[in-house]
């Protein structure tokens, strides 16, 4: 049996959680962090 | 810990570590995958296969080190009544749970190839996905209790009901961590101990980078994510404030 498919299946999966993970939470803090700022100039 | 109890004071301290644990994290976790994929010889008994070592291993330890960190957390929050405990443990739920999904998917693409079953319901791999749905559970507990009026800023969201959850939940830990040694088993006993390894230098040394890897990255995952809360606990408690003035 060619081990080689399964071992790329295997590091994909976990590539593509490591970067959509990476993304939600930068983007989330991004933007939560500009609505705070905003909301701090504003007052 | 108590030094830290002031969130102002955290947030400067998260700023400056969060670019160097991710940057740092996805570096180690880079070199060492590759190492793990093109450097290192394959198994002598499992073949190529072994190479999904690299990731499944420390999935499994973020996994089972995510809930390590939400029974500290909710310890804090019940004992000492720390207010980032209950923002920690929001923040590390989610990623916590993508481990533990990801250690299952790998142990199981791991297997076909090896055992020649994708899923057996042994005590390892049956106490594993108890621990995702118990992460779920967290998950939704957290969740609830953050919607509710005024929730977010009482403890970052985190009911005193999620918290005990989060600390019945941490007996499946030492039940994960003995499963080998209490079952019969497909799956290998424990290879990393205390007294050592069983498995070969020429194979092991690209885990302690991925290991290594995770962990930091984990960590500037779960910094974002606290400052993420934080910063939506300022925006609310201004809207409420705001509330007020104009009735």
């Amino acid at each position: 049996m060619n081990h080689w498919p399964f071992i790329i299946a295997a590091y994909l999966i976990t590539a593509l959680g490591v970067l959509g993970l990476s993304w939600g939470s930068w983007r989330a803090m991004r933007a939560a962090e500009a609505r705070a700022d905003a909301m701090r100039r504003d007052r | 810990m108590h030094a830290f109890a002031n969130p102002a004071k955290f947030l400067s301290l998260a700023k400056v570590l969060t670019p160097w644990l991710f940057w740092g994290g996805l570096a180690l976790i880079l070199v060492g995958a590759g190492c793990g994929l093109f450097v290192t010889p394959a198994d002598y008994l499992q073949g190529e296969s072994v190479r999904i070592l690299y990731i499944h291993v420390p999935a499994a330890w973020l996994g089972m080190g995510g809930w390590t960190g939400l029974a500290i957390a909710a310890l804090m929050q019940i004992v000492w009544r720390h207010p980032l405990a209950g923002v920690a443990g929001r923040a590390i739920a989610v990623p916590g749970a993508l481990f533990t999904a990801i250690c299952l998917a790998t142990g199981s693409i791991w297997g076909r190839p090896t055992w020649g079953t994708w899923w057996e319901w042994d005590g390892r791999m049956t106490s594993m996905l108890v621990l995702l749905f118990l992460y779920f559970g967290y998950i939704a507990l957290a969740r609830a209790s953050a919607e509710q009026p005024g929730g977010i800023g009482e403890n970052g969201g985190v009911s005193r009901v999620t918290a005990i959850f989060a600390l019945v939940g941490a007996v499946n830990l030492p039940i994960i961590n003995r499963s080998v040694v209490w079952w019969n088993s497909l799956h290998q006993g424990p290879s990393i101990t205390m007294r050592g390894s069983s498995i070969d230098s020429a194979i092991l040394w690209p885990l302690g980078l991925t290991v290594i890897g995770f962990s930091l990255w984990f960590g500037a995952i779960v910094l974002m994510r606290m400052r993420s809360i934080l910063a939506q606990n300022k925006v609310e408690a201004r809207m409420a404030r705001l509330a007020r003035e104009a009735a």
